[in-house]
């Protein structure tokens, strides 16, 4: 036991936690715990907005599957986060955020920067915590770790009184808690995998389904196992990309909204199905009622809660993905079942996937979407770490940029926030500063965040910026040019600001390319560089993301180029 | 359409009542009443929900309770092996000289106690099912009902089952 201050108590607890450093900014309700950091060897990443601090901890930590950490102050900082938390609890990203709040005696009377963020932030968090006194720190940030990163991850805040960071306790730093309404780890229901088996051996047109359950537990070996002792092709959900390598002869793409013309006629045509950690969200599987028809469904997740949710299914295993994987097989290997037999269904599957890489028509410009990403992964080196922003360059990264190595590509795919990828890119090049990582990005997007410029030069953290410069709110332009009779309205970006002069402003690199001469230099520049570098790609801003799945309709019923 | 008592054991702590109904507004459920109070353990509270849904919606809340970190213990009680009980208290009118009597015989057939009894109103203590509740609110009616406050249900699933 050891006398110490609440800030410091969370500072050591984080410490035991192994956390290296914390994405952050300060103010008057968080004081203490920064001066903190001047006694202790975690390492504080300056940003300019705390939303950007909160998609540092979460590319942070869908990178390393440790929860990343942030910081804000109370009142607005607090809520300046939000968004942050929200789009991890979106995609089950495992983070920890902390705030500082108006001293206990102080809440309820509307205090100077006093927010009420533990009643915001409730239907956005996995849990949240508010120690009342100092001496619960100690196990609130060790339960909050816990809480964070087992089952199905999630944001955890943790808010804090500043006279709790102040007040001195005597510390006990548990190794042992109860969480008596927590249980994050299901065995496997071993005999629903032995008849999941029996059904996809029975079903004529088989497919597997991986969501971004796949990516979160890591069950990329045994997926690709899977596929290849059955014989089944994959296609994934958005958020399960690159899930399975999409160089793989079985692998078929990202199905939905903006899915690969084969994998969505593929997946509307199977008769039977393997989803993996995969919630069956509207934007891919297009409507609920003509997804599940004729098909059977074999849905795999860590949560129960998402059993039955959106689909109804035929045969549900609850567990850790992986888990559950592995033991389907452990079992195709004792019953020695391995396919070779080219089925007419996989032979079918193939002449798809054959088509429509001839057959998709694409823009015929030189810098055309498809061309400028096939260009990207034709430089990268395959374990690159991808993060995106949201919007058409967001749609076209899943149709046009194939993961090699399976989790390397990270986008915000459950809420969709604009501005998540250049901060989420800084947090994955502190998890993996050895290897080159790239934000797919549009200009709108990058705007919203495009001040962690700063953090990425001054942090000495050097990403790329994979700019698709359309001048415009793209998607949105899309959907006007395709639902509401070309009226452009609200998405022309005005050639402003240019990019690489924003780039160089900050001491960053800026680089223009606009040929595939250039583009290619471009890259090998910035592979090359110790700085962080934007290159600003002008596009045609008329380019259209096709196949498009318009909403309320079903995944056969693709809209494509004309 | 059906009816659900749903028996939540919580955490004893501050805000879990918010949390457990903003998980009901946010999931877009409905509470049709709820009650809750301390159990023997005083570490733990019991809500009883009850709800209307489908079979698949009911499932859906069980699943979504249950995944709460605050939940200890959530059960989707059989109304035939349950005891369920609410507590309800009605003013009614009296406007003529008969009412008395005639509210008094209802409340009897509904082992209901009187109270209060004024000039011109009287007050009725009524706990029997939700069910029995409304039959009795029909049949009070006539004479005009100036209030009614109920509690929710209370529900214990009887030993051995
Ligand atoms: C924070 C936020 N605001 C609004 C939207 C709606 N929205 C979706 S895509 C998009 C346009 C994105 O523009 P840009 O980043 O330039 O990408 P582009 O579509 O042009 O490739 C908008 C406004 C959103 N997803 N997130
Ligand atoms: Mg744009």
């Amino acid at each position: 036991m050891e006398t110490m201050t609440g800030a410091k108590a969370l500072m050591t607890a984080m410490e035991k936690e192994g956390v290296k450093q914390v994405f952050g900014l300060p103010g008057g309700a968080n004081l203490p715990m920064y001066d903190e950091f001047a006694r202790c060897n975690i390492r504080h990443i300056l940003v300019r907005h705390e939303q950007s601090a909160a998609h540092m901890a979460d590319g942070f930590g869908r990178v390393s599957r440790k929860p990343g950490v942030c910081f804000a102050t109370s009142g607005p900082g607090a809520t300046n986060i939000l968004t942050g938390i929200a789009t991890a609890q979106a995609d089950s990203a495992p983070m920890i955020a902390v705030t500082g709040q108006v001293p206990v005696a102080m809440i309820g009377r509307d205090a100077f920067q006093e927010s009420d963020i533990i009643g915001m932030a409730n239907p956005v968090v996995k849990y949240a915590f508010q120690p009342r006194k100092a001496e619960e720190i100690p196990e609130v940030v060790k339960k909050g770790f816990f809480i964070a990163e087992t089952g199905r991850p999630g944001p955890v805040l943790i808010d804090i009184p500043k006279d709790v960071q102040q007040n001195e306790a005597e510390m006990i730093f548990p190794d042992e808690f109860k969480i008596r309404g927590y249980h994050p780890w299901t065995d496997p229901d071993i005999v629903n995998v032995e008849k999941a088996i029996d059904m996809l051996l029975q079903a004529q047109k088989p497919v597997i389904l991986a969501g971004g359950g796949t990516i979160i537990s890591s069950a990329f070996a045994e997926l690709q196992a899977i596929s290849e002792l059955l014989m089944i092709p994959v296609v994934t959900t958005f958020k399960g990309k690159g899930s399975f390598p999409e160089t793989h002869p079985l692998s078929l793409g990202p199905i939905g909204m903006h899915g690969h013309a084969e994998a969505n006629k593929v997946m509307s045509e199977a008769d039977c199905v393997l989803a993996i950690g995969t919630r069956f969200s509207d934007r891919s599987v297009g409507t609920f009622e003509a997804f599940e028809k004729k098909l059977k469904i074999i849905h795999m997740d860590v949560d129960p809660a998402e059993i039955g949710k959106n689909q109804t299914t035929n045969i549900a295993v609850v567990g850790d993905v992986r888990a559950s994987l592995r033991i389907m097989v452990k079992m195709l290997m004792q019953k020695a079942i391995k396919n070779t037999q080219e089925t007419p269904w996989l032979k079918h599957v193939k002449e798809t996937k054959e088509y429509w890489k001839e057959n998709l028509k694409l823009h015929p410009g030189e810098m055309g979407a498809a061309k400028i990403l096939r260009k990207l992964r034709e430089l990268l080196p395959a374990e690159s770490i991808i993060t995106t922003e949201v919007g058409q360059h967001q749609m076209w990264a899943s149709l046009f940029y194939d993961v090699i190595q399976p989790g390397t590509f990270f986008s915000s795919t459950g809420l969709g926030t604009m501005g998540w990828g250049f901060p989420a890119a800084i947090g994955a090049k502190v998890a993996r500063p050895d290897i080159p990582v790239v934000d797919i990005a549009g200009d709108g997007s990058f705007s919203m965040t495009e001040n962690s410029l700063a953090t990425a030069v001054l942090e000495d953290i050097p990403v790329i910026v994979f700019l698709l410069n359309n001048f415009t709110l793209g998607m949105v332009a899309q959907w006007q040019r395709t639902f509401y009779d070309r009226r452009m309205i609200g998405v022309d970006q005005g050639k402003c600001p240019d990019y690489v002069k924003l780039a160089e402003s900050y001491g960053a690199q800026g680089i223009r390319a606009q040929s595939m001469d250039e583009l290619d230099k471009a890259i090998k520049t910035a592979l090359n560089s110790d700085v962080a570098t934007v290159i600003d790609i002008p596009i045609d801003p008329e380019e259209d993301v096709l196949p498009f799945v318009a909403p309320g309709t079903s995944l056969s019923d693709m809209i494509l180029p004309s | 359409m059906m009816w659900a008592i749903l028996s939540i054991l919580v955490e004893n702590k501050p805000g879990i009542l918010f949390k457990v109904t903003h998980l009901f507004r946010s999931r877009n459920f409905n509470i049709d009443s709820i009650s809750v109070g301390v159990t023997e353990n005083p570490e733990y509270s019991k809500m009883t929900i009850t709800t209307y849904g489908d079979e698949k919606q009911i499932a859906q809340i069980v699943k979504q309770l249950d995944k709460m970190i605050d939940t200890v213990e959530v059960k989707q009680l059989d109304e035939q092996k349950t005891v369920y009980r609410e507590l309800s208290i009605f003013k009614i009118k009296l406007s003529n000289a008969s009412d008395s009597m005639e509210i008094n015989k209802l409340a009897n057939a509904y082992g209901a106690k009187v109270h209060d009894v004024r000039k011109d109103s009287i007050m009725v203590e009524l706990t029997a099912t939700p069910d029995q509740i409304k039959a009795f609110e029909e049949l009070a009616a006539p004479f005009g009902i100036i209030d009614i406050a109920r509690t929710g249900v209370a529900a214990l699933q009887r030993s051995g089952s």
